[in-house]
């Protein structure tokens, strides 16, 4: 299958991601990535979409270094990641953020420890974490919600409040899977305002989604996953069916 | 590591025993009835050790010397044998003495018919041992000094007092490495049981960063934690009882109290409080770090 290509190489500096004929195949045997390509430039927003099975999660997954490649480089942020030593994993990870499709909060505590629990792991102190939490806050919106507990909150503040946990560390890289997945329209275009703002302002934006309505609408890179291939890499693109 | 993470951890510890109730409750209350039996056990062998002790102290060797032999000899004999390490003490008998307590103690007034010293060669040394095992060494050495023409001993005391203590040693042993073997086990599962109830957590915290130490360390924690406890309990409740044991059976068998004499709970207590509290923050400390490196790869 030929792929389509609508984009001009990124200026290797500037690159924050870089997949060279990668592959992943699972104990199986099943291939879950073909002879992937993928270049990502600093401060890019870009669509991966594709059907059920397609390999977005296998991806995303390879990004964050919770599965290695079978064959081929991954670099993402100057990290070789078929080489990575365990102990360099966190570090790595500390400049990544994740957004689930089911938020994955805490549920005993409450929205301020769910966020400052992001800060307390990378070990900031009390004071920074006082300051940090508060003003993150702000930002998607939830100032004045910081003492609720999840389940007090609807899907779109609980994704807001996910948004804030993975910002707070100020990531150079948010990785949002399936962020409006459980979400109502309204809701879900307040979550990708968002993080069109938060692209505006420097971090590069991964979103995978099946949102045919948004990706169309929003004119972003869009890259098509369909059977393990990257069969479309278009700048402005759209959401390709499958035939 | 700051001093806020040190808290965190601490705190999350802490947590981590109020968020599994049922299972910390458990773990607690088995360890406590392991250290309780383990302190019981240590009371009671403390206790035998002690009357053993008190025992092995009154059995002797009796050195006798070689007819016509001069006093310089004895008092070289006696050099001798006080220098040996396994010598608690000695004293010397001389035939006067020796005639003189046979009499009182077999004789009584019939003692007085004799003009004579009947055991005119009883003289002797009067051995005491640090340890009965050494009886038999001693006694070989004993014999091979010139000068020395018996030696006399309680073979029959001396075994049997060796064969009970080791056998104590052997019973305590096996039974003290069971009771840990169960400890370390059921903390183990508590320990499990909470990584898989926080798997979710456990897998944000490695999404976002978490080291290994940082992940692990609540765990660890959080058994340290049960272990202490689960010892503190066993304690209060021995020293409670303990006396009141003491008095029951001094009053109840006063012919034991008189030929037995027992060891006081602060002695007692300077051995099973460290020991104890030793026992269970390494039964928790272990139980854990092997639990959490084994599901938890971080």
């Amino acid at each position: 299958m030929a792929v389509k290509r609508k984009r001009k190489s990124p200026a290797v500096e500037n690159e924050i991601i870089n997949l060279t004929n990668v592959s992943k195949a699972y104990s199986t045997g099943a291939p879950a990535l073909k002879d992937v390509n993928l270049h990502i430039s600093r401060g890019e927003f870009v669509f991966i979409v594709g059907d059920s099975g397609s390999g977005k999660s296998t991806l995303i997954k390879l990004l964050l270094r919770e599965l290695t490649i079978s064959s081929g480089y991954i670099n993402v942020m100057g990290y070789d990641l078929s080489k990575i030593k365990h102990r360099k994993i966190p570090k790595f990870r500390r400049n990544l953020g994740i957004v689930f499709q089911d938020f994955r909060l805490l549920k005993d505590r409450n929205v301020y420890e769910n966020v400052a629990f992001a800060q307390r792991i990378i070990q900031k102190s009390n004071k920074e974490i006082k300051k940090n939490v508060p003003s993150i806050l702000a930002i998607v919106g939830l100032a004045g919600k910081y003492k609720a507990k999840p389940r007090q909150l609807s899907g779109g503040e609980q994704q807001r409040v996910a948004l804030a946990r993975a910002l707070v560390n100020q990531p150079t890289i948010l990785l949002a899977d399936e962020p409006t997945g459980n979400l109502d329209p309204k809701n879900s275009w307040e979550i990708m305002k968002l993080l069109e703002q938060i692209n505006e302002n420097g971090t590069t934006v991964i979103v995978v989604t099946h949102n045919r309505e948004i990706v169309n609408a929003m004119q972003k890179r869009v890259v098509t996953l369909r059977r393990g291939v990257i069969i479309s890499d278009e700048e402005k693109g759209g959401y390709i069916d499958e035939d | 590591m700051r001093i806020s993470t040190l808290f965190y951890t601490l705190k999350q510890g802490f947590r981590n025993i109020f968020r599994n109730k049922l299972f910390s409750l458990a773990s607690i209350a088995t360890i406590a009835a392991c250290l309780f039996l383990f302190g019981i056990f240590y009371a009671i062998v403390a206790n035998f050790q002690h009357i053993v002790k008190n025992a092995e102290e009154g059995v002797s060797v009796w050195v006798f010397f070689d007819e016509g032999i001069e006093d310089i000899r004895i008092q070289q004999i006696g050099d001798m044998i006080a220098k040996r390490p396994e010598v608690a003490k000695m004293e010397f008998i001389s035939a006067e003495q020796a005639w003189e307590g046979f009499r009182d103690e077999y004789l009584g007034e019939y003692g007085d018919g004799f003009t004579e010293n009947p055991l005119e060669n009883s003289a002797n040394y009067q051995v005491y041992l640090n340890d009965v095992s050494m009886q038999s060494a001693l006694v070989t050495y004993l014999e091979s000094i010139d000068g020395v023409r018996m030696v006399n001993r309680s073979e029959l005391v001396a075994t049997t007092l060796t064969g009970v203590n080791a056998l104590i040693a052997y019973v305590s042993a096996g039974i003290i490495a069971i009771l840990l073997a169960v400890s370390i086990f059921l903390i183990s599962n508590t320990v499990a049981i909470g990584i898989s109830v926080r798997r979710e957590e456990i897998n944000i915290m490695k999404y976002i960063g978490a080291t290994d130490f940082f992940v692990r360390s609540p765990f660890v924690v959080e058994g340290i934690l049960i272990g202490l406890i689960g010892a503190a309990f066993p304690l209060g409740f021995i020293y409670a009882i303990y006396n009141v044991i003491l008095s029951y059976v001094t009053e109840r068998f006063p012919q034991l109290s008189e030929l037995l004499s027992f060891v006081s709970v602060e002695v007692i207590f300077n051995v099973l409080v460290p020991v104890s509290l030793g026992l269970g923050v390494g039964i928790g400390f272990l139980g854990s770090i092997v639990t959490v490196r084994r599901h938890l790869r971080v």
